[in-house]
């Protein structure tokens, strides 16, 4: 029996905005399985986003949902979080949002290690405001702000988040859709800040600016540059070269999470004045 | 305005004059009948080097709440009294420590010098008190504020274990002033 | 008899809070606020609420809007530089209606200006700080009981209109120790904001159908919807389309200015046989009172109109005091900003003369008294 997405999702906000050949709508599916494979109450989640084409998701699911400010999610979703920490906060961000404007309110939730999982779709450009280069836009590519190719360099998430001390780490990509699946529902059931970045192509603002024939060549493009991390480690570093690892790449249980650390010092005060009293 | 009195303590940061302005508001508005406003300065004049807190105190409604008629003024170091002494009204009164403070600015006010350090650390044994021999004195001197209420506030705000020892030093500042004033 | 205890002016803000209910502050550090958070990072944890120091002065606006969405009455305290850092998701707040106080201890500025000292500057960014058309509610108290009453006034006002509301005072009021008496609970009126009670299929967080401020449901109980920070329709979703955001937004208007009557607060002394009126708040409104009191110790007739509340300005009490004097005085820390809206509203029928002070220290009373002679 084909799955029944309709049930996650608010009638009558469909069609989305995203562009012919945009794969976020494949990432949007995985969520909605991931929600329905972990059997979430939808009270219970709290979608959030900040500005871009990513953070329009959250209108189309019918969960809690909360589109704020450009790079602002994070903080919006810790004061969710903190206020009532046995909901899931599931933030979806982008490339630009979560590392440009956002990158400090991304390295600081990483540092917190709060339990909110974070998606970040890279589509390596800013597709909503028409093809800018990002933080993560490949050396050399060309972008509306950067005409002559790109000359800045880019950032890797993943290095990024657990340096920040995230301490779930993982890659997907909207080729690799099956795999995403997995990614999500262990990011999701993770206690800690957990952080997904998704491959993303934008063949609008990007592809067609840089080579890809079609969104088809850059799923392709996906399929040939990712590399399940495995795999990865065990290639010689002159077969590396422009590849990438993708999979959970980094995962420490235990470490302190900042709701139990903050209620467990309400806790604490709790029993001092008890045995006071 | 003449029915305020304006009181600064100065000195060096961590002579606790801050705290014994909040202890001689205290005494005056919560302990006492009186109204008062305590302020301190801020940012980096507030680390180390002079510091000042100041207290105005009124039987009515304070509104303007800075000193700037200054009616008794406390120094324990030199550098404070340099530094602050000019706000002192023409017929007020410059408390000054009078091992730690020689040289003495020129002006039509009141001086008296008293032993306040030395009281704290040889009569007491705790150098650490002065604030509070100094805030036994001040209450003696301006009669602005009852020295049960001084005393009150006093135990309020110190450190549990140091009542008795804190209750010395200010019995000790109100007498040495009064004695002095004789 | 509530509690008696001798406080700061931020203090008795953080006091004022948590008398309201507050159970969420989010902040960042920064002279001469830093003693709200300081007060509310001891006491909030011991009441199970929330206290989050923030990466910086967005993020702390950011988390405040999500607490309170969340459920909770939120609070943040701020100062200069971080009041303007504060201001885009202030924005986001007033459109998407979620309630929330801001404090502003004024400093000096502009950029890092002076940190430590007083402030009036700020009253025009209380305003208009954000971009675009939106809601204001503004109190400015001057005494630490004031901050108090005020801070649990800022909270009912922001729960009962779903708006933000932000309390500025100038840092002598935020750090100068003042008596003040903290009620019972129960003495003050709260306010809460007004849930839903229709079944969640029917939920509609922006329908004005029944009037100007629309139930709010909490995240997480059970009506699931959308907000954003998007001009959007009854439902919550994005609306790119005329008339809709145009009505919206004068909606949002109408919340404060068909409610000034409630909203608007101010103290008059000894104005009914004044010639000479002086307009001051916070501090300046202090030096201000014992300015009238050494003009009427010399024969002058002279008189206080003090603000509590600043935005929505007191348009027609200054209107109708204009026609009656001979001229307004407005002292002010500041180059002249609150002057010119006196100006507007006295429309021409008064002489009007500013004292402007920015040099880190208050307004003294005889300067005031001076410019009143000369008004006179």
């Amino acid at each position: 029996m084909a799955f029944d997405y309709d049930q996650y999702i608010r009638a009558g906000k469909l069609p989305h905005i995203w562009c012919p050949g945009c794969t976020y709508g494949i990432v949007f599916k995985s969520i909605l399985r991931v929600v329905d494979t972990l059997k979430l109450n939808r009270d219970d989640i709290a979608m959030v986003s900040g500005i871009g084409c990513a953070s329009r998701l959250p209108g189309y699911v019918d969960f809690n949902t909360l589109h704020t400010a450009h790079g602002r999610a994070l903080p919006f979703a810790t004061g969710l979080k903190m206020a009532k920490p046995d909901k899931h906060v599931l933030v979806v961000s982008g490339d630009g949002d979560a590392t440009a404007i956002g990158g400090n309110h991304f390295i600081h939730a990483c540092r917190r290690n709060i339990d909110i999982t974070v998606l970040v779709f890279n589509n390596f450009i800013y597709g909503m405001t028409g093809g800018q280069y990002s933080p993560t836009t490949p050396s050399g590519h060309l972008a509306t702000t950067m005409p002559y190719g790109n000359i800045d360099t880019s950032f890797n998430i993943p290095e990024l988040a657990k340096g920040a001390g995230a301490s779930f780490v993982a890659r997907g990509t909207a080729y690799h859709a099956a795999g995403l699946d997995k990614l999500i529902i262990e990011a999701m059931q993770h206690k800690g800040l957990s952080v997904v970045e998704i491959i993303n192509a934008c063949p609008t603002t990007h592809g067609r600016r840089n080579k890809f024939k079609s969104p088809t060549d850059m799923l392709l493009w996906m399929k040939d540059t990712y590399i399940p991390a495995v795999a990865f480690d065990k290639l010689p570093p002159e077969k590396t070269a422009g590849k990438f690892p993708m999979g959970v790449l980094f995962k420490k249980e235990g470490l302190p999470e900042y709701c139990e650390n903050y209620y467990g010092l309400v806790e604490r005060l709790k029993k001092q004045r008890e045995g006071r009293a | 305005m003449s029915e305020r009195y304006e009181i600064r303590f100065s000195g060096s940061g961590g002579q606790g004059l801050i705290l014994a302005g909040v202890i001689f508001a205290e005494a005056a508005t919560i302990y006492d009948t009186k109204t008062a406003v305590q302020s301190q300065s801020y940012g980096p004049e507030a680390r180390g080097g002079a510091s000042k807190s100041e207290v105005i105190i009124s039987d009515k409604t304070i509104n303007f709440p800075k000193a700037t008629a200054i009616d008794l003024m406390l120094a324990l170091t030199q550098e404070a009294c340099s530094k602050y002494y000019k706000d002192i009204k023409p017929d007020g009164t410059l408390l000054v420590d009078e091992d730690f403070v020689k040289e003495i600015p020129k002006g039509t006010f009141k001086v008296l010098r008293l032993p306040i350090i030395r009281t704290a650390s040889e009569e007491i044994g705790k150098a650490f008190v002065a604030n509070i021999v100094a805030i036994g004195a001040i209450t003696a001197i301006t009669g602005q504020v009852s020295l049960e209420a001084v005393e009150k506030a006093v135990l309020s705000r110190v450190p549990k274990g140091t009542e008795e020892l804190n209750k010395k030093a200010l019995k000790a500042g109100y007498d040495l002033a009064k004695a002095r004033a004789k | 008899m509530g509690k008696i205890k001798l406080l700061q002016g931020n203090e008795a803000c953080a006091e004022g809070a948590l008398y309201a209910g507050c159970t969420f502050f989010g902040g960042y550090p920064i002279t001469p606020s830093t003693e709200v958070a300081e007060y509310l990072a001891r006491r909030l944890p011991q009441i199970g609420g929330v206290f989050l120091q923030m990466e910086d002065e967005i993020a702390a606006m950011a988390a405040v809007i999500g607490g309170s969405l969340a459920g909770c009455k939120a609070l943040t305290a701020t100062s200069g530089p971080g009041f303007s850092l504060k201001q885009e998701n202030m924005g986001f707040a007033m459109l998407t209606e979620i309630p929330c106080v801001i404090v502003n201890v004024m400093r000096g500025g502009p950029s890092t200006g002076v940190p430590t000292g007083p402030g009036q500057s700020d009253i025009m960014q209380c305003k208009w700080g954000t971009h675009g058309d939106h809601p204001v509610i503004c109190l400015t108290p001057a005494y630490v009981q004031e901050i108090f009453s005020e801070t649990v006034r800022a909270f009912n006002l922001s729960e009962k209109y779903r708006t933000p509301v932000i309390i500025a005072f100038d840092e002598i009021v935020g750090h100068m120790r003042e008596r003040i008496e903290i009620p019972d609970a129960g003495v003050l009126e709260i306010v809460n904001r007004v849930k839903p009670t229709c079944p969640p299929s029917e939920y509609l967080p922006y329908d004005d159908s029944k009037g100007d401020v629309p139930p709010m449901a909490n995240f997480f109980e059970g009506y699931r919807y959308h907000v954003t920070g998007l001009n959007h329709g009854t439902d919550g979703f994005p609306v790119n389309a005329s008339p809709r955001i145009h009505t919206d937004e004068l909606r949002l208007l109408r919340k404060v200015e068909a409610n000034r009557a409630e909203i608007i607060k101010f103290e008059e002394y000894m104005l009914d046989d004044a010639e000479v009126a002086i307009f001051a708040y916070g501090v300046s409104g202090r030096s201000a009172k014992t300015a009238v009191e050494m003009a009427r110790a010399e024969g002058i007739k002279a008189g206080l109109f003090r603000p509590l509340t600043i935005w929505p300005f007191p348009d027609e009490q200054v209107a109708e005091l204009a026609g009656r004097v001979k001229g307004i005085v407005v002292p002010e820390l500041s180059l002249g900003q609150i002057i010119f809206e006196v100006e507007r509203c006295a429309k021409g029928r008064c002489k009007l003369e500013g004292i402007y002070r920015v040099d880190g220290d208050p307004i003294n009373p005889a300067q005031i008294l001076a410019k009143v002679k000369e008004v006179k």
